[in-house]
């Protein structure tokens, strides 16, 4: 159907995309309602692959025994998005395709390596997490494409999790960031600083080193935090900088 | 659209990408759910769709095709009810229908934490909450928790 | 008469409101319907000054009805204090958001896909109230001879303290329904001040009807918000209805509301204080600026109530406070729960903590030694009486919090402490409740009575409170007293449901209203005495009470007939990686004269400490190019569940004797005093904050070295 009608929006818990249109700024008018495909809510494991299907919302990753074993920053994540209302609708798949660079599941994401598994009528592709965005609310995406689950492999190592927002609970982030830490290797993302998630390769090698300081100073130098209506360029990257310092010392085995 | 609301089936013509929030309001003259804020901030606007607490002004109304959709209307929660205006839960009154809907998915004598985690979706401009904590106390001390609708399940 | 009736007063009794706020039943402008309805929209202006060149009307206009300016039969203007705002664009503007043109229509969607084009001549605005020269109002209070006092002084400490805007974020929308009714035009809508809209549609509509009737509609929220603005959407929903000749709605979305309307006035305060080395106030300089906005509004009476409490709930014999309110090409700003002296009592307070640093005193002791007691005088010459609380709300706060304790564990824990002392006069400034000339009714019904006041109830609990004042004047239960409706053709002028005064100035009309209710009934039950003789109405106006002396002139004199008192303590945790500032508990000890009804009364605490958290941590209103940037509550963030603490109320009855049942006023009180002690907090664990809103950004940029 995406394929042979053109501009059709796929539309699933609508609590990004309907406010859009609501507010009268989207100007697509034909949707694709995707809500009842209770077949893109099966959240499973394959061998070592966790499987979340696209439409999982963010109260099934939080009530998931499966993801709280396994990711558990996921949980965390999905606890922060909005309240009840919001984590009863949105969904997984509706964070990543929206794209939005303050997307509270992305730098999770991130930080996994996750895998996005995009069909159309003609193939299923899986898409590596680095590759899926090209800019600023931009992907890979053919518009014959839906996502249809994220894949997680087995993470190693212990997970870290802090969001930043304007207030308490329903917070749009100001700076939000994963970590996973492994022996000598961790894996860092950010969101809210550019225009999309920020996997911190620098860092993660100055973090190799066990440099913290160097790590610290490197950070400042991948993100390309801006002012805003929530936030300052320099709130950003100070706190992005506090962030990473208290991430090493909260994951180093005392 | 066939769905059911507060219990009894309906039938409702209107188009599916109208909010749940204006059809409700509007076409089933059910005016007890409240705008707020139109972008499922405020929680004014909260109904239960199949036991679920969600904001109305974020559903397209295709979505409740064959649910089942609770409103202030038809919701079960008379000690709820009664305990926000002895306690003082409501003061203006705009928030606490979407208020009561939230609360009632609480369990018995939920704690503080569990209170604010529930209700965090849900503006009060008017109590500072603790009346709200208090009223949900009260009311879930007088004997367990109220049932959401007739049937809540899908 | 029955021979044992229990008390209403003092007790926390069902409310008049019944269960329909809780069932959804109550009904709010949004939810009424009138037949032949159409929508109502307001399209505005988006530079901040400058002319209308051209506008183009780019839609199709059938079943459109279109109003600009030439449209108004009386005078173009929203009535105040002054005349000076108009309800439409004639040609000039002078703040974003200003209306130029209305349109209504049956089909909503046409009406809000309907473009017009306007064509401007935009002139350089005036964004910052220290760049603006024009000048709404000055005020001067001065009381003894502060220059030479200041010389004379141990030590001198000064600072300057800012607040931003703030935003009401009442939960339900400004909106109004007017309906063409018989030659005249009848207002339904969310309004706090049924009388100020009747005014300002009389004025603006004129000969061309032959009654106004305005009716408030059970209100979700007002905080000042609902004060004057109505008049402005109600005389836009009046034009269209004229117009049409048939109803219109016209409700704000929330964006719309919170870019368009009035806000809290910012403001800038330089204070330099002279004090004994043992820590006594010797002399007082004191600075206020408030931005007005575009056009004058309220900003006079901000201004005046803001200047009076300025040097805050101490003694001092030489003081001055020289005030200005200004315009800025920005909406204007008005009227909001405190009135200016939220303001102006947030400098106060946050600049004794550095008064107390700088003596290296305890920030209680300073207060304690410096407090008004009775037999003081205040700036304006007030010679206080027994019902001044300023103390024993300090001891009281101070004891329920453990603050010493907790404040000598600061360096421990981690954990910050602050305290802040307040005081908030109850009912109109000076002469303004003997110019407002108040009235109230009570009238016998088959049942027992009707209270007839134009006091609105939105939240606040006017409602309840007047029939409890009311049954207890009479003597009568509770369950018989019943309360009309505000609708300005049945109800008389009470004046505006603002300044604290519902229950002490309306609440004291009823209760002698009722009073003389009984003389004339004598033993007899309400009820038997209509049944057996016919209707009775009994209309009571304001009498000030006789000792009251002012002088607008000099400013000198008994600002307000009493004065409610009130000490916070705030406890917070600021986060040493983002900077947020936590709050983890707030005392409140408060003196109210008399709780007419407890949990109420509770409740105003309650909800105006955490609007006041709010305004001290987390609501900043960024402005850009002279309007609201961030006008969604995604991006406008008040406080949830999660951001605010306990809130710890204790109640304090001192009454005033001139209120009813010694009640002094509340609603705003509250307001006044939860901002400086949470900066105090913050201030407390290294964080040189001297602003509100302290967001993270600012805190981390407050780093004491």
């Amino acid at each position: 159907m995406l394929r042979d009608d053109g501009a059709l929006v796929p539309l699933a818990g609508a609590t990004d995309l309907y406010v859009s249109l609501n507010f009268g700024t989207l100007t697509q008018t034909r949707f694709i309602d995707l809500w009842p495909l209770q077949g893109l809510r099966r959240i499973g494991l394959a061998g070592d692959v966790l499987s979340i299907g696209a439409l999982a919302t963010y109260t099934s990753l939080i009530r998931s025994r499966l993801v709280r074993q396994r990711v558990p920053m996921l949980v965390a994540a999905a606890r922060e998005i909005g309240g009840i209302q919001i984590q009863n609708r949105g969904t997984i798949g509706g964070n990543i395709a929206n794209g939005s660079p303050a997307g509270d599941t992305l730098p999770v994401l991130a930080a996994v390596d996750a895998v996005i598994v995009a069909r159309s009528a003609a193939d299923e592709r899986r898409i590596p997490f680095a590759g899926f965005y090209t800019g600023y609310r931009a992907n890979v995406l053919r518009p014959d494409e839906l996502i249809v689950a994220v894949e997680i492999p087995a993470v190693d190592g212990t997970q870290w999790f802090r969001k930043v927002g304007t207030r308490a609970a329903q917070a749009i982030s100001k700076v939000v960031m994963a970590g996973v830490r492994a022996n000598g290797t961790s894996h860092v993302a950010l969101g809210s600083v550019g225009p999309v998630v920020v996997r911190a390769r620098e860092t993660e090698a100055a973090l190799a080193r066990g440099d913290i300081d160097a790590a610290a100073a490197t950070l400042g130098r991948e993100i390309t935090p801006i002012d805003d209506i929530r936030s300052t360029a320099d709130y950003r990257r100070r706190v992005a900088a506090n962030l990473l310092r208290q991430f090493w010392a909260e994951t180093t085995p005392s | 659209m066939r769905f059911r609301l507060n219990g009894a089936d309906v039938d409702i013509d209107a188009h599916p990408m109208r909010r749940l929030l204006d059809v409700l309001r509007e076409d089933c003259g059910l005016t007890g759910t409240k705008e707020g804020c139109g972008e499922g901030e405020c929680g004014a606007c909260s109904v239960l769709i199949d036991g679920d607490c969600v904001v109305s002004c974020l559903v397209p109304f295709a979505q409740v095709e064959g649910c089942s959709v609770t409103t202030i209307e038809g919701i079960d929660a008379e000690p709820l009810q009664r305990a926000f205006m002895d306690e003082v839960g409501a003061q203006c009154g705009i928030c606490t229908p979407g208020m009561i809907i939230a609360a009632a998915t609480l369990g018995a004598n939920p704690t503080r934490q569990e209170m604010q985690q529930a209700l965090a979706g849900n503006l009060c401009r008017c109590t500072g909450y603790e009346a709200i904590f208090r009223a949900i106390r009260a009311a879930k001390r007088q004997g367990g928790a109220p049932a959401a609708a007739a049937d809540a399940g899908r | 008469m029955p021979s044992v009736i229990e008390h209403a007063v003092g007790r926390s009794v069902s409310r008049k409101d019944g269960i329909g706020k809780a069932t959804g039943r109550a009904i709010y402008a949004d939810d009424l319907s009138f037949p032949g309805m159409l929508w109502g929209r307001t399209v505005r202006a988006d530079i901040p000054c400058g002319r209308v060149r051209t506008i183009h009307r780019a839609f199709d206009e059938s079943g459109f009805t279109v109003v600009d300016f030439r449209d108004i039969p009386g005078k173009n203007v929203i009535a105040l204090i002054e005349h000076d705002q108009p309800c439409l664009v004639e040609q000039e503007i002078r703040h974003a958001t200003e209306a130029v043109l209305l349109l209504a229509h049956e089909d909503r969607e046409r009406l809000l896909a309907a473009r017009v084009d306007i064509e401007y001549d935009a002139r350089p605005p005036v964004l910052e109230p220290e760049r603006s020269s024009v000048v709404f109002k000055h005020i001067r209070i001065e009381k003894g001879g502060v220059d030479a006092a200041l010389a004379g002084a141990d030590l001198i400490v000064e600072g300057t303290y800012r607040t931003g805007a703030q935003e009401h974020v009442y939960i339900e929308p400004n909106g109004v329904i007017a309906v063409p009714e018989n030659g005249g035009i009848a207002v339904h809508g969310s309004i706090q001040c049924p009388y100020y809209v009747h005014k300002a549609l009389v004025t603006l509509l004129g000969d061309a009807v032959s009654h106004v009737r305005v009716v408030q509609t059970e209100t979700g929220g007002g905080f000042g918000g609902k004060e004057e603005y109505p008049s402005t959407i109600a005389a836009h929903a009046a034009l269209l209805a004229l117009k049409a000749r048939r109803p219109v709605k016209l409700i704000y979305d929330r964006s719309e509301d919170m870019v368009a309307t009035t806000k809290r006035h910012p403001s800038i305060v330089r204070h330099r204080t002279g004090v004994t080395r043992d820590g006594r106030i010797v002399a007082m300089d004191i600075d206020v600026l408030l931005d007005g906005g575009a056009y004058v509004t309220l900003s006079p009476v901000v201004l005046s109530r803001g200047t009076i409490h300025a040097a805050g709930p101490y003694r001092c014999d030489h003081t001055r406070i020289v005030g200005r309110a200004v315009m800025t090409n920005t909406p204007p700003n008005g009227a909001f729960r405190g009135f200016g002296a939220p303001q102006t009592q947030f400098a106060m307070e946050v600049h004794m903590d550095r008064i107390a640093e700088s003596l290296g005193m305890d920030p209680v002791r300073l207060r304690e030694l410096n407090a008004l007691t009775p037999g003081d005088t205040t700036a304006t010459g007030q010679v206080l009486g027994n019902d001044c609380s300023a103390l024993e709300t300090l001891r009281r706060a101070v004891k329920q919090s453990r603050y010493h304790e907790k404040r000598a564990n600061v360096a421990s824990t981690g954990r910050g402490v602050g305290v802040s002392l307040f005081y908030h006069g109850s009912g109109f400034t000076g002469s303004g409740e003997l110019r407002l000339a108040s009235r109230a009714a009570v009238e016998l019904t088959d049942q027992g009575v009707r209270v007839l006041t134009s006091s609105t109830e939105i939240g606040q609990g006017t409602r309840t409170m007047h029939a409890q004042i009311v049954a207890d004047a009479l003597g009568i239960p509770y369950e018989q007293v019943e309360v009309a409706q505000p609708d300005t053709s049945r109800v008389p002028d009470s004046g505006p449901t603002v300044a604290s005064r519902t229950c002490m100035v309306v609440g004291g009309i009823l209760q002698r209203a009722a009073a003389e209710v009984r003389r004339r009934i004598g033993d007899a039950a309400p009820g038997d005495y209509f049944r057996a003789n016919g209707p009775l109405r009994v209309e009571a106006e304001y009498e000030q009470p006789e000792w009251i002396r002012w002088d607008d002139d000099s400013y000198t004199g008994d600002a307000y007939a009493t004065y409610g008192w009130g000490c916070n303590v705030a406890e917070v945790e600021v986060d040493p990686v983002t900077f947020e500032v936590r709050p983890l508990r707030l005392t409140a000890v408060v003196d109210v004269g008399k709780a007419i009804h407890p949990a109420l009364a509770i409740g105003q605490v309650e909800g105006g400490t955490a609007q006041a958290i709010g305004f001290a941590l987390l609501e900043h209103v960024v402005m850009r190019d002279g309007a609201m940037a961030n006008g969604q509550l995604t991006n406008y963030t008040i406080p949830t569940t999660l951001d605010t603490p306990p809130i710890d109320v204790t109640l304090v009855e001192n009454p005033y004797p001139g209120g009813p049942f010694g009640a002094k006023g509340l609603g705003e009180l509250p307001m006044d005093g939860p901002a400086p002690a949470l900066i105090n907090a913050i201030r407390s664990v290294g964080f040189d904050v001297r602003e509100a809103p302290a967001i993270p950004e600012v805190v981390m940029a407050a780093r004491r070295s």
